[in-house]
């Protein structure tokens, strides 16, 4: 228990971290380090969730999938006279208050509720077979979803090639 | 155990971050990757929950949402490369041809 | 033992354990795996190969080590310090994580995760971002279009390797490592045998993973100059050495397991004992070969033509004789320590068998041009792959429904496998030799 406790704050306290770092770095490769850490880190939180099955498919799907991708087309488009321009758009002030009064919203109702909820303790344990439960799941009660999601990867991937494709 | 609350907060810390990155960075990339973060806020959200009920439902949404963010994020990349192509820059601040 | 350790930390003692021995030894193994590369391209050369360093050359990876550590660690003037720093540290994590889910043996294996071969997966994966960011950071061209290849490289074989090894998950039934060996050990075949196609495609997309010959268009000398490890020197560029051949010895793990049949000896379930005792005729092979290398090493002692040559080949045969005997004499000792140690040298020998594999097909075949390797990657394996697996699934079901044995359900399926196949390299206009080399514009 005690090992969870620290794993989850350790876990925690890295993935803010990176978030944090990964907003306010001027170079964009930086940034994309900073995002994967914070994947990573997301990752670690779901097996400490005894989610195993999307531990290993952020990992697989997000990033070595997405961030690769990310980091492919910032290699692409970096020009280094970005480096020395400003960061920050004119609105950042604004923003910045606006997206605060936002979190300290949901975190007025989030600390109103506290205690109420109750994580299920080992009388109501998670299905053993994490995998063998969400494959179920998914292709009995979630079998429209799942055909709509490979539509709709299927058009990603379309649209993807034709937009990125060098018009002759 | 971990009470529910602590990865409410966690969640709640990362959207917050995720949406100071949208709106106040100028480079579209750091913008997306701002989004990929705020997914990944929500996920936590879902499986937390997830495992309060005891129940993989959470756990299959959160898989529906990481292929959501695949989706867009592959298009969003793919229109970065056009517009890099057409207006040589990736600041949201210079691409404005649309303005009166 | 057992009362000096605290029962809250007990499960973590062993893993630790193995993870400390897996850490130590894989510089070692790594090392000497360059030498016998080495060794073994010159000996199908017609050539010596190393004979300097040592006798036989067998200080050759030592020599080599020192060398890279003594060397001045140059970083370019212009790099990205904290990448270049961080980019072959990723690399080697990942292929040590990788190498903490692989059963070396019934009990050896530091984490058995229920999506273990998922997570060795993902660990291979992430080992990409050493070798994209190290060519970033050492800001130079060659660099960045070396790891920029290499790891479209990997990108494309990493799905065509994933979909070879569902065709041998489907027979398993299950993610975890050991119970997919487990499972070969209730069928009482290995995988291969059943679903050939899977194997086949596995062993191409794993020598295009660990940027191998004849896919090692990114990192060869007459190339790109070194491609991504073109700026590093000294125990930088050691580091990447170490996690190629690492992530060699990792991707015939995950062969081994899956379609190998793991720590299990050849006809695991066949029993026929001496008579009188427990000990099972086939468990002595272990020994009669370390026993045949000590008569083959003794038979060459007395050609060789320097003094210390001869001492070595005698020693050599020498400690042949001592692996025998340990294994003749784990025979006698508790099951646990047998099934360890015979699960150890089986798995050993077959991660070995498969890396001859690879050794054999690098010195064979020339360099693929990149754009056929991903031609190759992307128009070849992926459908054969998707193919693949349908039809294994097919099997699976026919052989469910109707209560045929496998063997007779998955070889009638290979067979349209087969069709896909032929089908698939006729069709391939492009890759045709004598065609010419086209843009993406022009298709």
């Amino acid at each position: 228990m005690l090992l969870n406790s620290i794993l989850f704050y350790f876990l925690a306290g890295l993935a803010v971290a990176s978030g944090i770092l990964m907003v306010t770095r001027r170079n964009v490769v930086h940034s994309a380090v900073f995002l994967i850490g914070a994947l990573v880190a997301t990752a670690g939180i779901f097996l400490q969730l005894q989610a195993e099955f999307l531990f290993v498919v952020q990992i697989i799907l997000y990033v070595g999938g997405i961030m690769v991708l990310f980091v492919f087309v910032i290699m692409l488009v970096n020009l280094d006279v970005t480096l020395r321009l400003p960061q920050f758009n004119r609105q950042r002030f604004v923003a910045g208050a606006l997206a605060l009064a936002l979190g300290a919203q949901v975190f007025a109702a989030f600390w109103i509720g506290r205690g109420k909820l109750r994580l299920g303790e080992s009388s109501n344990p998670m299905p053993p077979k994490n995998t063998e439960a969400v494959g179920q799941a998914l292709f009995q009660h979630y079998m429209l979803p799942f055909e709509i999601a490979s539509i709709l990867l299927l058009v990603a991937m379309i649209g993807a090639v034709v937009m990125a494709k060098r018009r002759v | 155990m971990i009470p529910v609350d602590h990865y409410l907060f966690l969640s709640l810390a990362l959207f917050t971050i995720g949406v100071i990155g949208v709106l106040t960075r100028r480079n579209v990339i750091v913008i997306l990757m701002s989004i990929e973060l705020i997914l990944n806020a929500v996920n936590i959200n879902l499986i937390a929950f997830s495992r309060m009920w005891s129940s993989v439902d959470g756990q299959v949404f959160a898989i529906f949402v990481i292929t959501d963010a695949a989706a867009e994020a592959v298009v969003g990349l793919g229109i970065i490369l056009a517009l890099f192509r057409n207006r040589e820059t990736v600041l949201a601040d210079e691409m404005d041809m649309l303005k009166w | 033992m057992g009362h000096l350790i605290p029962q809250s930390i007990m499960p973590y003692v062993l893993p630790t354990i193995y993870g400390i021995i897996i850490i130590l030894l894989l510089p070692l193994v790594a090392g000497y795996l360059t030498l016998v590369e080495r060794k073994l391209m010159a000996d199908m050369q017609a050539r010596l190969g190393p004979m300097r360093v040592g006798p036989h050359g067998l200080l050759q990876p030592i020599a080599d080590a020192l060398k890279l550590l003594i060397k001045e660690d140059i970083i370019p003037q212009s790099a990205d310090r904290l990448l270049f720093w961080f980019a072959p540290v990723v690399t080697v994590t990942m292929v040590m994580v990788a190498l903490s889910g692989l059963p070396f043996g019934p009990a050896f294996q530091v984490a058995d995760l229920n999506v273990g071969l998922l997570f060795i997966l993902a660990a291979s994966s992430l080992g990409i971002y050493g070798i994209v960011f190290g060519g970033w950071a050492s800001n130079s061209h060659y660099s960045l279009l070396g790891a920029l290849r290499s790891a479209a490289q990997l990108v494309s074989y990493e799905t065509a390797a994933g979909l070879g090894l569902i065709s041998a998950l489907l027979l398993a039934g299950s993610l975890s490592m050991k119970d997919i060996v487990q499972a070969q050990n209730d069928q009482g075949v290995w995988f291969f045998s059943l679903v050939p196609f899977g194997f086949f495609i596995y062993f191409v997309a794993s020598i295009a993973e660990t940027n191998r010959a004849p896919f090692d268009l990114p990192e060869a000398e007459s190339e790109l100059v070194a491609g991504y490890m073109t700026e590093y020197s000294g125990f930088r560029w050691a580091l990447y050495f170490l996690a190629e051949y690492s992530n060699m010895i990792v991707v015939a793990g995950i062969a081994t397991t899956l379609f190998l049949g793991g720590w299990l000896r050849p006809f695991a379930r066949y029993r026929d004992y001496f008579p009188g005792t427990s000990i099972e005729f086939l468990d002595t092979l272990p020994a009669l070969i370390f026993l045949g290398i000590a008569g083959y090493c003794l038979w060459r002692t007395p050609r060789q033509p320097v003094q210390v040559q001869k001492i070595v080949m005698a020693a050599v045969a020498a400690l042949c004789v001592l692996c025998a005997a340990v294994m003749a004499g784990s025979l006698f000792a508790p099951d646990a320590v047998r099934l360890g140690i015979h699960g150890a040298f089986w798995f050993t020998a077959k991660v070995g068998a498969y890396i001859y594999g690879f050794l054999w097909v690098r010195f064979t075949f020339p360099r693929y041009r990149f754009d056929q390797l991903m031609r190759l990657g992307w128009r070849f394996l992926i459908p054969l792959a998707l193919v693949n697996v349908i039809c294994v699934g097919v099997g699976v079901v026919i052989s469910q429904t109707w209560g045929l044995t496998p063997w007779v359900s998955q070889w009638v399926m290979a067979v349209p496998t087969l069709g896909a196949a032929f089908w698939l390299a006729a069709s391939d206009k492009q890759g045709q030799p004598g065609t010419a080399v086209r843009t993406a514009d022009g298709e």
